[in-house]
């Protein structure tokens, strides 16, 4: 992995906000697991040091002028991606949950799969953390909504851990979901007839924090994503007609 | 129901004070109060109208024509909160697009003045 070529073709990404505690030690992993390979943190406009402990782990810093939230935030890094000229992407989170190990497993998919995403499952050897009982059956609702979209199973359909190459990079830099993306993500690339890869990587408890999903926001969650997923659908049968 | 159409007019009417009070602060923009105005003139003189209320009622199969005006009350403003969110989310499209434009670009500036810091400086003369 620690190659001039991976250095200049490979960005790793990482959305923050407010994750001062732990962001840092994510970068510090980043840098000892794929030397070289630049990483930038998207600071989501956070109140704490998230932006200034990155730096001083290493990592550059994209300040978003005000807060975007998660999709906003992956797509400014995706665009920034683009921009740069990078092959390959992979965004990890900042609470520390996904392990830098897994990044070269992701990578080697890219690579050597001609899929344009590959994403890391937490489910394929049965290695994810205890997850509550609502978030299970959730991530079990969303399998099978999207197996006949996208014709294929999705194990983690939630995965935050994804690395896109650059044909990918290039649709999600005009169109990205900008609430919860990682699922209508999916449905945006099926619908261009690009396809993904899901590689097995560990799942740790987050260093710090709490996670923001309440069992209100999981409901509302749920029906924000299945709107999502059925507009992505009818945009798709409207390009096909035009065309 | 002449109280019902009597509250209309009197609402209609607080409705168009307000939004020209707004206008004048610069609290709401000229071309967004334009819905609301429209909106509140249309009640304001159906609830004076009471024949062409009745006309109203009997196209639409109301008995009662102070009720036919409730329901144009009510998609009017449901027209009016439609036009509003595409608005809002054309604004929202734009803002998300224009903060991570000024986000990339002090990005860019940055990576700049960094490679001009660390270049050695010429020979002075």
């Amino acid at each position: 992995m620690n190659n001039p070529s991976a250095e200049r073709s490979l960005l790793i990404i990482i959305p923050a906000f407010n994750e001062e505690a732990s962001v840092g030690k994510v970068v510090t992993e980043i840098r000892e697991v794929i030397p070289g390979v630049p990483v930038i943190v998207i600071d989501d406009c956070s109140i704490d040091a998230t932006a200034s402990v990155a730096e001083a782990a290493g990592a550059r810093v994209l300040r978003l002028p005000h807060h975007l939230g998660l999709g906003g935030g992956v797509q400014a890094g995706y665009k920034l991606a683009y921009e740069l000229g990078y092959e390959y992407v992979i965004r990890l989170d900042g609470d520390g949950q996904h392990d830098p190990r897994d990044i070269p497993r992701i990578y080697e998919a890219l690579l050597t799969s001609s899929c344009q995403m590959v994403i890391g499952s937490r489910f394929i050897q049965g290695n994810a953390v205890p997850t509550s009982f609502f978030r299970g059956l959730g991530v079990q609702f969303f399998r099978l909504i999207l197996r006949p979209i996208l014709g294929q199973w999705v194990r983690d359909p939630t995965s935050g851990f994804v690395g896109v190459n650059r044909q990918a990079l290039q649709v999600f830099s005009t169109s990205f979901p900008l609430e919860y993306p990682e699922i209508e993500a999916l449905v945006v690339l099926q619908r261009r007839a690009f396809r993904f890869l899901e590689v097995p990587c560990r799942m740790r408890r987050r260093m710090a924090g709490r996670s923001s999903i309440t069992a209100v926001k999981s409901v509302y969650y749920i029906l924000h994503v299945l709107l999502g997923v059925f507009v992505n659908i009818l945009k798709f049968e409207r390009w096909r007609w035009r065309r | 129901m002449d109280r019902l159409l009597n509250l209309m007019t009197l609402l209609s009417a607080v409705l168009i004070v307000l939004v020209l009070r707004s206008v004048r602060r610069a609290h709401i923009r000229v071309e967004y109060s334009v819905s609301w105005l429209g909106a509140a003139a249309a009640v304001l003189l159906l609830s004076r109208s009471y024949k062409a209320l009745e006309k109203i009622a009997e196209l639409a199969g109301i008995a009662d024509p102070p009720l036919a005006l409730v329901l144009i009350v009510g998609c009017l403003f449901l027209i009016v909160f439609y036009r509003f969110s595409i608005i809002i989310s054309d604004l929202k499209d734009a803002n998300i697009s224009l903060a991570q434009r000024v986000a990339i670009l002090e990005y860019h500036l940055r990576a700049f003045h960094e490679n001009k810091q660390a270049q050695p400086s010429g020979p002075s003369r």
